[in-house]
C-alpha cells in the first residue's frame, strides 16, 4: 500500500508516494540523506534524530507517511549553503566533541533545536535535553561543553536567570 | 520496513469510531512509541493501523468551567510537561511526564497511548491513579466514563472494548483542589529508563490531621495500583513522623511486587515503604503543612 505525501527536507520540496511500511529513517536514507544514522531502531540511542518542524524526533519510530506536510531538517541542512559550519557545528569541532561520529548528527541537530528555541537552559536542563542521545565513545563531557558554548550567546546574566545561579551553586558543591 | 498491511487516517473522532466499527481488526496508533517497537520485535505482525495523529481535537489540555481538568488523549509528554495549567494544578503529573524516556520520545509519545498500552511501568499511571482520573472512552454507539482503577485489568490488558477510543482524561476538582502532591520515580538512570518503582502521593490536610491521602504505585504489581489500606488508616490521623511511617508500612500490604531482572520483590517492597514516606513528607509541605523532621 502506498500513500502520496508532500514534505520538505532541508527546504527542498518533495511530493511522491511512499510505502506505508517505511520509517522516516528508511525514507531519508533512501533519498540520500545518509547523515541520519540507524542505530538501535527502537528510540533508545538517538542516532537517527532529525528535526521535524524544528523539534527533535527519532526518525526510526516515525512512519514516513507522518511526514506529510512537515518540514524536516537533517544534518545535511545545518551548515550554510556555501559550506560554512553553523555555530553548533563549530562548537562541536572546537571542543573535539566528535569521536567515532555516529551520534554526532543527532546531537548537533538537538543542540541546534535548543539554540533556535531562544530559551535559556541550566546545565541540568541541558543534560536532560541531550539525554536522548547515546555516545558509545562516552565523550559526554566535550559534548556537553560544546552544547554550552553553542548556547552561550543565549545565556543572560540577570540575577533571576538560571545561568546566574549556576556558578554559585557549583561553588557551594565544592 | 514495519510489518504493516493497511494504514488509515481519521481527522475526527467520529470518523475514527466509524472506521473502527467497520473494521474491528484495526489497531490504533497514536505516538507509535509502543506500537512500532512491538512491531520491531515481532510482537505485532501484519497490522492494519488506524492513525489518530490527524485528530486535532484530541491535542488540547484545558480546564472546564466546573474546574475539571481535561487532557486530550493525544497530548504528548512534552505538551503535558509544558502545560501551565497542569504545572500549577497537578505537578505530580508534569513531573511524571518529564521523567519518561528522553526528549525525542516525549515529543511524540502521548499520554493516552501510555495509559492504553496497559503497562504497570507507565510513567503517567501512578499519578493518574493518585488523582482518581476518569477516562472518557468513545465508540460508534456512544461514550462512557471509566475510573482509571477499573481500566487496568492486567499486564498489557485494559478495559477498552472493541471499537472504543480513549479520547480524554478527566480530573475532577474535588480530586485535586486543596491537595499537595509529590511524584518519585526510582530508576537506575535519570533519563531513558523504565521505573524500578514509581510513587505518586497526594494529600489534603485539616489543621494538624490528614483529611485525605491517596497513594498510587507503579511497578509494584501487575498493574498500577492504589494503597487503599494505608489511605483508609491515614484519614483523620495526626500528621507526625510515626503516622507517616505507619502509612509506609501499610502501603506494602497493597503492593503485589514480584522479582524481575530490574529488582527483587523484597527490594521493591523496601522501596514502597521508604518512597511512600519520602513522597508523603514532601506532599505534606506542598499541601501547606509543616515539614516533619
Amino acid at each position: 500500500m502506498f500513500k502520496r505525501i508532500a514534505f520538505s527536507v532541508n527546504a527542498k520540496a518533495f511530493n511522491f508516494e511512499v510505502d506505508i511500511r517505511e520509517s522516516l529513517l528508511e525514507m531519508l536514507r533512501r533519498l540520500g540523506y545518509t547523515g541520519t544514522k540507524k542505530g538501535c531502531g527502537v528510540g533508545e540511542c538517538g542516532a537517527c534524530s532529525v528535526l521535524i518542524d524544528g523539534m527533535p524526533f527519532d526518525s526510526c519510530l516515525y512512519l514516513a507517511v507522518w511526514a506529510d506536510g512537515k518540514q524536516i531538517t537533517t544534518i545535511e541542512g545545518v551548515a550554510a549553503k556555501n559550506g560554512e559550519l553553523s555555530v553548533v557545528q563549530k562548537a562541536f569541532v572546537d571542543e573535539g566533541a566528535v569521536q567515532c561520529g555516529f551520534c554526532t548528527p543527532g546531537l548537533v541537530l538537538t543542540t541546534t533545536a535548543l539554540v533556535e528555541s531562544g530559551q535559556d537552559y541550566t546545565r541540568d536542563e541541558l543534560k536532560r535535553e541531550l539525554s536522548g542521545h547515546l555516545c558509545r565513545c562516552t565523550g559526554y563531557q566535550s559534548i556537553l561543553k560544546a552544547a554550552e558554548i553553542s548556547l552561550q550567546e543565549h545565556s543572560c546574566s540577570c540575577v533571576d536567570s538560571p545561568h546566574h545561579k549556576q556558578p554559585a551553586a557549583k561553588i557551594e558543591e565544592r | 520496513m514495519y510489518d504493516i498491511s493497511g494504514y488509515y487516517e481519521a481527522e475526527t473522532v467520529a470518523e475514527a469510531t466509524a472506521l473502527l466499527a467497520k473494521n474491528p481488526n484495526l489497531r490504533l496508533i497514536a505516538g507509535g512509541t509502543d506500537v512500532l517497537i512491538k512491531m520491531h520485535s515481532g510482537q505485532i505482525a501484519d497490522a492494519e493501523l488506524l492513525s489518530l495523529r490527524k485528530i486535532k481535537s484530541l491535542n488540547t489540555i484545558r480546564k472546564a468551567e466546573d474546574g475539571t481538568i481535561v487532557i486530550g488523549a493525544m497530548a504528548t509528554f512534552t505538551k503535558v510537561f509544558n502545560d501551565p495549567i497542569l504545572r500549577e494544578m497537578i505537578p505530580i503529573l508534569t513531573e511524571a511526564a518529564i521523567s519518561m524516556g528522553g526528549p525525542q520520545i516525549r515529543n511524540i509519545a502521548t499520554i493516552g497511548g501510555n495509559v492504553c498500552n496497559g503497562a504497570t511501568s507507565a510513567d503517567s499511571a501512578s499519578s493518574l491513579f493518585a488523582l482518581n482520573a476518569q477516562l472518557k472512552l468513545e465508540g460508534h454507539q456512544g461514550e462512557r466514563l471509566v475510573p482509571i482503577r477499573k481500566f487496568y485489568l492486567g499486564p498489557g490488558k485494559v478495559a477498552l472494548q472493541p471499537g472504543e477510543i480513549l479520547t480524554e482524561i478527566l480530573i475532577a476538582p474535588d480530586d485535586y483542589q486543596g491537595f499537595g502532591g509529590q511524584y518519585i520515580k526510582f530508576a537506575m538512570r535519570e533519563a531513558m529508563d523504565i521505573a524500578t518503582l514509581a510513587v505518586a502521593v497526594v494529600c489534603k490536610l485539616q489543621a494538624k490531621t490528614f483529611a485525605e491521602v491517596r497513594i498510587g504505585l507503579g511497578v509494584a504489581g501487575p498493574t498500577p495500583l492504589r494503597c487503599l489500606e494505608a489511605e483508609e488508616y491515614a484519614k483523620g490521623q495526626e500528621i507526625s513522623a510515626q503516622t507517616v511511617a505507619e502509612i509506609g508500612k501499610l502501603a506494602v500490604n497493597s503492593a503485589k511486587a514480584r522479582t524481575s531482572w530490574r529488582a527483587s520483590k523484597d527490594y521493591r517492597e523496601h522501596l514502597v515503604e521508604e518512597l511512600v514516606q519520602r513522597a508523603l513528607k514532601k506532599a505534606i509541605v506542598n499541601a501547606g503543612g509543616e515539614e516533619l523532621v
